[in-house]
């Protein structure tokens, strides 16, 4: 075993990229770290095979972070990375735009209503108030609470299927 | 003291603070959602100080914990507002408002820093505190149009809050530095902004709004002075910290 990290064999930055689509949010295990778009850059050093992954928190206090920076670096050794170094950075303040539209479809399989896309419009509180709801579809929802199990999440209720359920924040 | 050192002290010790007084909330809330409401902005506002803490060790200051969990309250520089007991809460609640929708417009108003790092922190603070002052607009408004007993208790705490609102608002030595500096728009700034804010948002209530700038600031925290209350909540909010300061978490 030792032989292979001492001659590393190079690894596509591709390859990279697939093994960290294994990487799943530690409370939404639909979703993927790379979808939930707080894998901000991936840098690979040619020369030593050396990872180089920048991170970014979803809300400022998520205390979520060391446990996924732990998980990026173990999955990474694992697949026999010579060496990883993750950075918790802001330097691209995460928005809820980053989710990917299969980030989107994996907030849904786990029932969470994912949040509207921003974009140039006005992130005004009408936009904090209107949810999809995950279970019927529903558009007839009404906002119960803007603070819910973890920071990223609010609570709405439907008044079509008469159930309370979760959104991903827009931030 | 440097005028970026000036601003990022007062900056976390309010977060700090007041992110310590909403976690008094926890188990207590009137309602279980207000509850989490009060319990996620505490954790919310512990995560903002420790991105401001986080520059002040870059500028060269000692780690974040320590900083945070080793000084005494004369070397604090929130202002007294933060430092208040919790005590019933529609106190707590105006405490929220007024302070969160100053808090809002500051950190819009870092967003544009010529300091990059707090741009870069600010940039992602402003869209955490909206949900702050949406929380706080929607319970003011509920109950400052409430029964007779209701808007009597929002409107008694509105009167004792207000001066230890302008606090908010209290200069330092280096206030004219941080202007030139292009650091931030400066306080006389801000509360005319927050003023407005918070005025549209009383407009929609019973509440009775006196001339505020002719109110009497509590000033003060930003130099040291603090309230018989700050010393009593350090000592309990550092409590296990002090018991083995160098333990591994």
């Amino acid at each position: 075993m030792s032989t292979a990290t001492n001659t590393h064999q190079p690894i596509a930055k591709s390859q990279i990229m697939d093994w960290l689509q294994a990487v799943k949010d530690p409370e939404i295990p639909t979703i993927s770290l790379i979808d939930l778009g707080v894998v901000r850059a991936v840098e690979l050093d040619e020369a030593t095979g050396k990872v180089t992954v920048e991170l970014t928190p979803t809300f400022a206090g998520c205390p979520a972070m060391d446990y996924m920076k732990r998980d990026v670096e173990r999955t990474l050794l694992a697949h026999g990375v010579p060496a990883v170094e993750v950075n918790i950075s802001l330097r691209e303040a995460w928005t809820s735009d980053m989710l990917t539209e299969a980030g989107r479809q994996a907030l849904r399989q786990h029932k969470l209503s994912p949040p509207p896309f921003i974009g140039n419009q006005v992130f005004d509180l009408d936009f904090l108030e209107y949810a999809e709801c995950p279970n019927c579809q529903g558009h007839n929802t009404e906002l119960r609470t803007p603070f819910g199990a973890t920071l990223c999440r609010a609570v709405h209720y439907c008044h079509n299927c008469r159930q309370i359920f979760e959104q991903f924040k827009p931030v | 003291m440097d005028p970026k050192l000036d601003l990022l002290y007062r900056l976390a010790d309010d977060q700090l603070i007041l992110g310590h007084r909403n976690s008094e909330w926890n188990g207590l809330g009137p309602i279980l959602e207000e509850d989490i409401a009060f319990s996620s902005m505490a954790q919310d506002k512990l995560g903002h100080s420790l991105q401001l803490y986080t520059l002040l060790h870059q500028l060269g200051e000692t780690e974040p914990d320590t900083v945070a969990f080793t000084r005494n309250a004369d070397q604090f520089h929130c202002c007294q507002l933060v430092e208040l007991p919790i005590g019933e809460y529609d106190f707590s609640l105006t405490r929220h408002f007024l302070f969160d929708h100053a808090e809002l417009l500051r950190f819009e108003a870092l967003a544009g820093s010529s300091y990059e790092p707090l741009a870069q922190v600010a940039r992602k603070l402003r869209g955490e505190l909206k949900y702050h002052a949406l929380h706080a607009n929607t319970w003011m408004k509920r109950l400052g149009t409430a029964t007779d007993e209701a808007i009597e208790r929002m409107q008694r705490s509105l009167d004792f809050t207000l001066p230890y609102a302008l606090g908010i608002f209290e200069k330092t030595d280096a206030e004219a530095e941080i202007i030139s500096s292009g650091l931030f728009v400066g306080e006389d700034e801000l509360r005319g902004r927050w003023l407005e804010s918070i005025s549209k948002v009383l407009s929609q209530t019973a509440l009775q709004v006196p001339d505020v700038l002719s109110l009497t600031p509590v000033f003060g925290g930003r130099e040291g002075q603090h309230t018989e209350f700050l010393q009593p909540l350090l000592d309990e909010m550092a409590e296990v910290f002090r018991l083995d300061p160098t333990a591994d978490w």
